[in-house]
């Protein structure tokens, strides 16, 4: 025990000698939480339409009044002809050309299916996207006005519509930041904790140091948990300085127990750094180390349901993100934190981090070797 | 096993792939004494000494340590063992005390309890212990090494090259070192490749691709050479040397700083015969003496047997 204390000192005042290691663990963290959170935006705030109406219509006017009175869409220009407004698109000025046929409002006055047209620049697919629902919850309130005027029009029997009304729960004003910070905080103690650790060995390594530790009755056990308990503590540290930050300046309603959210990152992060340790003591470098931790901590991201849903993804993809620890834990933060869950709610995911931690920390521990042949 | 051997070696092979770096290894070290290795780089010492001190596994051959196996007992042999690697292994972000502490630390031992041993050396580097060792001078490197290696108070040091690229002063000073080290009862395996260290040890191991040429006292193994040894100095030694070797009788022909150490296979070799061979190839000013060999001109005649 007291083996493993001087060996946790002694990587506390090598990272207090280390110029570049303070900024990192204090000033990174911050720096991504920060941008990351403004720029991990699904909202689109403005799209620039470009107009074709043939119809020249009050119903046509009155629909693009509609668009443009949401904030949400400028129009840019106004053409007699499709052609030029494709070229708008072209040349990516317009995101959106909204195209209204002669008879529009012949056919409304006629009930016979009014139709318009939307095209969309889909190179972003996601803004793409998002737009065209924009789009359609407008022409669908345009739809059950004009439903309505024509009932006092015409003396007709009451048709009625289902109306949808939409609760959106944990999250009523469907925040993205309060989506987001979560899964950001995860991502960031999960790059600062898995980079710094990974390189930590292997530095030893190329330092030639680890032979005289190595001739040294140190342990395996104590070697690793020498290593893994410094870097878990700075993990946790930017942990609670994050959340810290989003309840401070994001306003993140933390609805769950803060002790249950420490409690659980703290076996997130023991399956994280032993993962690291396990890519340090594979590597012979610490560039070898920060390819290969840089490679599947990409994978594990963009794996995570942080940007894209794990429900969208094929089948054998949401196979693997059962593998990957990031997931795991940002559908803890997100259930804990925004919607309160508590413990035996999330038992499923805890299941899988533990035993995740422990075959990290055995094969980490296993593969560290003392003796060479 | 006899107490006073606290290294024994024997039939010892160990090969990296295809290359065997150590073959059929054989040799002890006494309690107390001072052992060493001579050979040139690329000899196999550091994968010997790698061996001995539990860090790496030989293929095939016994080794074994204050009379412990060094695969079965590893954990007895790394308390009592100080290693110094060749290359510089301390952190060079600590300071020169927190090195020192840290490494007394990991053994459970503290500087104030083991302090008599290092004082000798640790006091030419005390001054400066609040220095990051990065940034001490290649001698004083090496006495923080040895330092730390000593704090633990083992009972066998094995010193891989303590004194390569370091200044004359500071060898030695450390050789110095060493013997009062002995003084103390600590045993002492070192190498090096530099020959003139080699009488500085109790007994030596030649020991040249992997084999061990030779054993014994620095004396008795200058006393085994068998040839006459000629130190002949010319104006110009490079063509000297080749017509020495182009010399019938030509047993070994090495440039030894300013001249060329030579010896002759046939027993009768003198003088006149040398001279009369470098006239007639036109040799001017040359001077031949002949010298007592050392122990680099018996490794070169062990290397060519």
């Amino acid at each position: 025990m007291r083996t493993i204390l001087f060996l946790i000192q002694k990587e506390f005042l090598q990272i207090r000698r280390n110029k570049q290691m303070l900024p990192i663990i204090f000033f990174v963290p911050i720096v991504q939480l920060l941008v990351l959170v403004f720029a991990a935006n699904f909202e689109v705030k403005l799209v620039y339409v470009t107009l074709v109406d043939y119809d020249k219509s009050s119903s046509s006017r009155s629909l693009v009044d509609k668009f443009a009175s949401t904030g949400r869409f400028k129009f840019v220009s106004d053409y007699n002809s499709e052609k030029l407004a494709f070229q708008e698109i072209d040349k990516n000025i317009a995101k959106m050309a909204l195209i209204i046929p002669r008879g529009f409002e012949r056919n409304i006055s006629r009930s016979e299916f009014p139709e318009i047209q939307i095209i969309l620049n889909a190179v972003d697919g996601a803004a793409a996207g998002i737009i065209q629902n924009y789009a359609a919850q407008i022409i669908y309130d345009y739809n059950k006005e004009l439903v309505k005027s024509m009932r006092l029009i015409q003396t007709q029997p009451t048709i009625s519509t289902i109306t949808v009304k939409e609760r959106y729960w944990y999250n009523p004003e469907l925040n993205f930041k309060f989506y987001m910070v979560p899964g950001i905080l995860v991502v960031l103690v999960t790059i600062i904790g898995m980079f710094l650790t990974s390189m930590n060995i292997v530095k030893e390594k190329e330092m030639g140091t680890i032979e005289q530790l190595n001739v040294t009755p140190i342990k395996k056990y104590q070697f690793i948990t020498g290593k893994l308990v410094p870097f878990w503590i700075i993990a946790m540290f930017d942990l609670a300085l994050g959340l810290f930050l989003g309840k401070v300046l994001f306003h993140i309603p933390i609805v769950g127990n803060i002790f249950l959210i420490f409690g659980l990152a703290s076996i997130y992060l023991i399956v994280a750094l032993s993962f690291a340790l396990f890519v340090s003591t594979v590597t012979e470098t610490q560039q070898q180390a920060m390819f290969i931790s840089w490679f599947f901590v990409v994978i594990f991201i963009l794996m995570s349901g942080l940007f894209t849903p794990i429900e969208s993804m094929p089948h054998w993809a949401q196979i693997v993100t059962l593998f990957n620890p990031i997931s795991h834990f940002i559908e803890i933060m997100r259930r804990v934190i925004l919607k309160g869950a508590g413990f035996f709610d999330v038992l499923q995911q805890v299941w899988i981090l533990t035993v995740y931690g422990m075959v990290m920390l055995i094969l980490s521990v296993w593969r560290y070797r003392k003796v060479s042949s | 096993m006899i107490a006073d051997k606290i290294v024994h070696v024997s039939n010892l092979n160990k090969s990296y792939k295809a290359v065997q770096v150590l073959s059929d290894i054989s040799f002890e070290v006494k309690e107390g004494e001072i052992f060493g290795f001579i050979g040139p780089d690329g000899a196999g010492k550091t994968s010997l000494f790698r061996i001995i001190n539990t860090l790496l596994l030989p293929d095939s051959g016994r080794v074994s340590v204050f009379g412990l196996d060094t695969k079965k007992d590893y954990k007895s042999i790394r308390q009592r063992i100080g290693y110094m690697p060749g290359r510089f292994s301390l952190y060079p972000d600590l300071s020169v005390e927190e090195n020192l502490s840290f490494f007394a630390s990991i053994f459970g031992s503290t500087i104030a309890k083991n302090y008599h041993l290092i004082k000798d050396i640790y006091s030419h580097i005390e001054p400066f212990k609040k220095r990051k060792a990065g940034a001490l001078s290649g001698g004083m490197k090496q006495k923080l090494a040895l330092s730390c290696a000593l704090i633990h108070k083992p009972d066998l040091l094995v010193l891989d090259e303590p004194t390569t690229g370091v200044d004359a002063v500071s060898r030695t000073e450390f050789w110095e070192m060493l013997k009062n080290l002995k003084n103390q009862g600590i045993t002492i395996i070192v190498s090096t490749p530099y020959m003139d260290e080699a009488s500085l040890c109790e007994r030596i191991a030649l020991i040249s691709q992997g084999k061990i040429l030779d054993i014994n006292t620095p004396e008795a193994i200058i006393a085994k050479s068998e040839s006459k040894l000629f130190s002949i100095t010319a104006e110009d030694k490079y063509s000297l040397l080749k017509l020495l070797r182009n010399y019938s009788d030509c047993k070994t022909a090495f440039l030894f700083g300013e001249n060329v150490h030579f010896s002759c296979r046939s027993e009768n070799a003198d003088k006149d015969k040398i001279s009369e061979y470098l006239r007639l190839k036109a040799v001017e000013n040359f001077e031949i003496n002949i010298i007592s060999p050392n122990i680099e001109d018996v490794f070169m005649e062990l290397m060519t047997r």
